[in-house]
């Protein structure tokens, strides 16, 4: 009895809080179906979702190399200042996006440490590279806390097996150590996708979103809804694509999990 | 190591850094100014206190659901385990969308009960705010709990019981000094992303300066105008994080005093 009150609260809370808004938004989305997909399918929009797919794809490839090679040195490495390292690597998620954003306009403004590129025409600022240097900042976490605890796990028997028998460094990272993190290293890859593309923030500072060019499909949402004038359809048909794209991870998220069940 | 301490500093450092650095630029009583202005003052607090009061909440409620998705089975938990991520997964400014559509001026909850009227919008009061943290911190807590619980055997519970205790003393001397660690780890996190928030912010609460403006909001509007004044701020709101995460780290250094000794 006390066991199903507390399940009833407790899908209760999740129904208030997460199932029914999102609900809510579908239903929303579907009172004008004509609205919405006219706003999914203008130019702006798909140049907006082009350049999310793009920053993102970026953020992936960067991060993913950094995360590794930064829990390697973490674990495996015997430098002092590990400890100090593990923190900084944690930093972006104590930090507002708005602060994120912030630090990069006051970095490569013109008056700036790193201005110089601003004043000689290679723009940083209001231009796709600051978009792509804020999205690698907020997601620079992801794959490297991922990776950590399972390298940590594995330990290293197997590992100084192959070099006794003769592999190089190289070969010992392909064929042992990268296998045996592979789905850390995906899962990472997967929330650091989900948070690129969801990036508002940061990117809202940098960006000068401008439309068909600097415009990411969050920045557009937003748009979206403060230009409505009473038609709330674009925005809720933009989100629809971006709820849908997000629930799409959560489903890739339950298939990557290890058969173990790593919760 | 080389390439990851030099990448971490172009990439993290050296911009914070800069902030830092540029908040100094119209001295200290230009810091100070900035800093002490009436509409900073509220806006700053207005983030310390709804940011924890949605922790509290969410900690709550959190640690409730963890239980729940351990200890208890029924069908459909594993989907509803999966949702538990979803404002993980959702860009921070459809979040504020979907709360809109609930909690907005449209919103279906409206009642009549007595003559008294309630309706669930929320939009443009500081409710919102609240709302909104919610929303986005819920995942921290739960998944922070939920592993440790698995740990933990239930056969230490059922122990507990067989000895005389009741579902509270159960909870409170069994299972919550082995999961405060968590709770506590959860906790910050969700603080630090819950003071920095904006983009499930910024469409329902209207950013009324003095009542729903909260500091990212604050200094999202002001960077252009007037750069030092918002790095002043900015510094600020870093300094409450840090001090705030050191605090709850220390308290959970001193829960895990035993594990240690």
């Amino acid at each position: 009895m006390r066991r199903l009150s507390l399940r009833l609260v407790a899908l209760g809370y999740l129904g208030l809080i997460l199932v029914g808004p999102l609900a809510m938004m579908v239903v929303r989305t579907a009172e004008d179906l004509d609205g919405a997909w006219a706003a999914i399918s203008a130019p702006e929009t798909l140049e907006a979702f082009k350049l999310t797919l793009f920053v993102a794809a970026i953020a992936v490839v960067v991060n993913t190399v950094f995360g590794i090679v930064c829990a390697l040195v973490i674990v495996r490495g015997n430098i002092p200042g590990r400890g100090l390292l593990n923190a900084f690597v944690d930093l972006p998620l104590a930090l507002s996006p708005v602060i994120v954003g912030f630090s990069l306009v006051v970095l490569y403004g013109v008056n700036g440490w790193f201005g110089w590129f601003q004043r000689n025409g290679y723009e940083i600022l209001f231009a796709t590279p600051s978009i792509v240097l804020v999205t690698v900042f907020v997601t620079l976490p992801f794959v490297a806390r991922e990776v950590v605890p399972t390298l940590r796990e594995i330990g290293t028997d197997q590992e100084q097996a192959a070099r006794t028998l003769g592999a190089s460094g190289w070969q010992t990272f392909w064929r042992i150590t990268l296998p045996a993190i592979r789905w850390a290293v995906v899962y990472g890859v997967v929330l650091t996708a989900a948070r690129a593309i969801g990036e508002f923030g940061a990117v809202a500072v940098v960006s000068g979103n401008i439309v068909g060019e600097t415009q990411t499909a969050t920045l557009r949402v937003e748009d979206a809804y403060q230009f409505a004038y009473g038609n709330y359809a674009p925005a809720y048909g933009i989100s629809f694509v971006l709820a849908a794209t997000a629930i799409l991870i959560l489903v890739a998220m339950i298939f990557l999990q290890p058969k173990e069940d790593r919760r | 190591m080389g390439f990851v301490t030099a990448y971490l500093l172009v990439i993290v450092v050296l911009p914070i850094a800069a902030v830092v650095w540029k908040s100094t630029g119209n001295g200290w009583s230009g810091f100070w100014s900035v800093v002490s202005s009436p509409q900073a003052v509220s806006a700053l607090k207005l983030s310390v206190v709804a940011a924890t009061l949605a922790v509290l909440t969410t900690a709550v409620f959190g640690t409730l659901i963890a239980w729940v998705l351990v200890r208890d089975s029924f069908r459909g938990k594993s989907v509803v385990n999966a949702i538990i991520d979803l404002p993980f997964a959702l860009p921070t400014i459809v979040a504020g969308l979907v709360l809109m559509a609930l909690y907005g001026p449209r919103t279906p909850i409206d009642v009549t009960i007595g003559g008294i009227s309630f309706d669930a919008n929320v939009t443009f009061t500081r409710g919102a705010v609240y709302v909104a943290l919610l929303f986005v911190t819920l995942p921290f807590v739960v998944r922070a709990v939920q592993p440790v619980l698995i740990e933990l055997d239930q056969e230490l519970e059922d122990a507990a019981k067989s000895l005389g205790a009741g579902d509270f003393t159960t909870f409170r001397r069994v299972i919550l000094p082995a999961i405060l660690p968590g709770i506590l780890s959860g906790v910050a996190m969700a603080f630090a992303r819950a003071i920095g928030e904006i983009g499930a912010i910024i469409l329902i609460t209207g950013n009324l300066p003095f009542k729903t403006e909260v500091a990212s909001v604050y200094l999202f509007h002001r960077i252009e105008q007037d750069p030092e004044g918002s790095a002043a701020v900015a510094t600020v709101l870093l300094l409450i994080s840090f001090v705030v995460l050191l605090g709850i780290g220390g308290l959970r250094f001193f829960v895990t005093r035993h594990e240690r000794a």
